[in-house]
């Protein structure tokens, strides 16, 4: 590996541009992608840096093309990486679908904006059903990661490629185009600091000593279709202990508020301007979207008195904290949409109503 | 040949990079008679460890169940978009598409054009019966003028759906074609043809300097409603004129070794 990146280092950085530079530090072999923003700055500083540090850098002449060079690499053996942003992520939809049938290893990053339609380049959180619910046809998931800094951007190309490898079941990085953009201090671990692993499944060309591979997603007769279905949906149940989430003065909360990515960042400002005005708020943060972490808001509705999801689409991860809540206790949202960001104060005029008119009162 | 069993000598034999299980196409279909020779082909070449191929949605989607070697099945259309990956992760591996109409010239047509114009240096081969096979015997890009199918009922109108798409001679203008060739599978001399143009796109694929495409007109004795000799003499006397075999764009200055 390349001496300058032998070492982990600290440096200002583009949200985009730390997770591209950490994609080739944690091993990165190939990467398609096409141009849309805000996420350009990937492919831009991949086709600098990528081929004189030996990985595949190369510009597809679609959205739909990329995705299945990603097929075609990542079924060949190669640790596959794709961007793009909501639109280019609908159309590869497809695609998605057939890496998970096909058990592919590959980390996929959505640097979100606002839509539907061609919508705005600002940035969105509207693509979480999308992300967390399959998004392509069929019963598959993503493990799907949600960043909520430039410092994340960077570490979780790294739990990515862990994790996509570990369970042969495709990562999506959601991010959006607030965090794509910004600048921050972010450490990069060392080049080589994620091992490359054996995939004898892949298909390399055929040795007289093994049978042939072969990378399918057909599977005709309906009792084997159901066959590889189950055999997916018991990876799905193993992937539970990687449930990832953070706590925020949860403990003695009156009223939690439940965010992701951005979302929890203005949460975090929100809870501070609650907790000086004598509210007492915490923050849950689901870092992994799925598997979404059901039990510990379970756990907390116990003695929480409400929830507050925050987002920035019209209500999507809140129907997932309502299912883990169960009806226990309210479960209220604020969002914004099409590319606007809620500011603490109105997430906090939310809040204090809600503590008003249904915690006091009730 | 070297083999001799009770004093008979073995003139022909299936050869290790076919598979023993029974393929699912019609009889008299060409896919079969394809298949094998370019197994022959890698085999006789001594590159089965070297070699991956891809192939899509179609009648052929099954290939792997019959080719002995590293295979992938790709979405409709995106054969090529595969192959591309494959091929840039292990660029000294031989890599070939087995792609018919429907998935080479209408839904993948933004790939093949792409594919040939970066000039990946893989085999693409493309089989043309002018039908859906698969779907049961729709129209396809290459269905002829006034050919017949389910969704083409009362003859391709080229008015309304279009002229057959001859997309061999449009992709033979792209810079990184090296070799495009148009074959046939309807005689045993054309078969033999077809042999020596596979061999020869995976001696070029070893020099790294394009993209080699075999079409190869085809029959779909089904879909075109004929017995197979029927459908192999319509083949000659209807699609020739529209599908002309033969080179269309050689190596130039030829592509050799030095």
């Amino acid at each position: 590996m390349g001496s300058i990146n032998g070492t982990s280092e600290t440096k200002l950085m583009k949200g985009n541009e730390a997770l591209a530079e950490a994609a080739l530090r944690a091993g990165m072999q190939a990467y398609f992608g096409y141009p849309i923003t805000p996420q350009s700055e990937i492919l831009e500083y991949l086709i600098i840096h990528g081929p004189k540090r030996g990985s595949v850098v190369l510009q597809a002449e679609s959205e739909v093309a990329a995705i299945n060079m990603v097929y075609g690499a990542a079924g060949a053996g190669a640790r596959v990486m794709i961007s793009s942003s909501s639109p280019g992520i609908s159309l590869m939809q497809e695609g998605i679908s057939y890496i998970a049938a096909a058990e592919l290893p590959c980390v996929i990053v959505n640097v979100q904006r606002g839509g539907p339609g061609l919508g705005t380049i600002q940035p969105a959180q509207a693509d979480y059903f999308q992300a967390v619910k399959g998004g392509g046809h069929g019963d598959y998931r993503l493990i799907v990661l949600a960043p909520n800094s430039v410092q994340e951007m960077a570490d979780f190309m790294f739990d990515g490629f862990r994790l996509t490898e570990q369970y042969r079941i495709p990562v999506m990085i959601l991010s959006d185009g607030a965090l794509g953009q910004m600048m921050e201090k972010v450490t990069l671990a060392p080049d080589g600091s994620l091992p490359l692993t054996q995939k004898p499944w892949a298909t390399t060309g055929k040795p007289a000593s093994r049978e042939r591979n072969f990378i399918t997603s057909l599977h005709i007769e309906p009792e084997m279709m159901e066959e590889v279905n189950l055999h997916l949906q018991r990876k799905y149940k193993e992937l539970q202990k990687e449930v990832r989430y953070e706590l925020h003065h949860t403990d003695d909360a009156d009223i939690v508020l439940v965010a992701f990515g951005l979302s929890a960042r203005i949460c975090e400002k929100v809870m501070d301007l609650a907790r000086e005005k004598g509210i007492r708020a915490g923050i849950v943060r689901p870092i992994t979207l799925y598997p979404f972490p059901s039990d510990i808001l379970r756990e907390i509705a116990e003695h929480a008195g409400a929830f507050l999801t925050v987002e920035m689409n019209a209500g999507q991860m809140v129907e997932d904290v309502r299912l883990a809540v169960n009806g226990k206790k309210p479960v209220f949202f604020k969002g914004r949409m099409g590319g606007m960001i809620p500011t603490p104060e109105e997430v906090l005029a939310e809040l204090e109503s809600i503590v008003e008119h249904q915690l006091l009162h009730a | 040949m070297e083999n001799s069993t009770n004093g008979l000598e073995v003139v022909y034999e299936k050869v290790p990079t076919l598979t023993d299980t029974l393929m699912h196409y019609c009889p008299g279909c060409s896919h079969g008679v394809v298949h094998r020779v370019i197994m022959e082909v890698i085999h006789e070449m001594g590159i089965t460890e070297q070699t991956i191929g891809v192939a899509p949605v179609g009648c052929s989607v099954f290939a792997y169940n019959y080719m002995n070697i590293d295979m992938q099945e790709a979405a409709h259309g995106r054969a090529t978009a595969a192959a591309t990956g494959v091929k840039r992760v292990h660029p000294d591996k031989f890599v070939f598409t087995y792609q018919g109409d429907g998935d080479l010239a209408a839904i993948g047509t933004g790939e093949t054009i792409h594919t040939v114009n970066r000039g990946e240096n893989i085999l693409m081969v493309f089989v043309n019966n002018g039908v859906y096979g698969m779907t049961g015997g729709q129209m396809a890009p290459t269905t002829l003028a006034g050919m017949k199918t389910t969704t083409s009922p009362f003859g391709r109108d080229v008015a309304t759906m279009g002229s057959p798409l001859r997309i061999t001679e449009l992709i033979a203008n792209l810079p990184g074609a090296l070799y495009v060739t148009r074959q046939s599978v309807h005689s045993t001399a054309a078969v033999r043809k077809l042999k020596k143009a596979i061999q020869l796109s995976f001696e070029y694929q070893k020099l790294n300097q394009g993209t080699c495409f075999i079409e190869v007109v085809s029959n779909c004795p089904s879909g075109w409603k004929m017995t197979p000799v029927e459908s192999n003499q319509w083949l000659v006397e209807n699609m020739f004129p529209v599908y002309p075999p033969g080179d269309i764009k050689v190596p130039k200055p030829p592509a050799v070794n030095n």
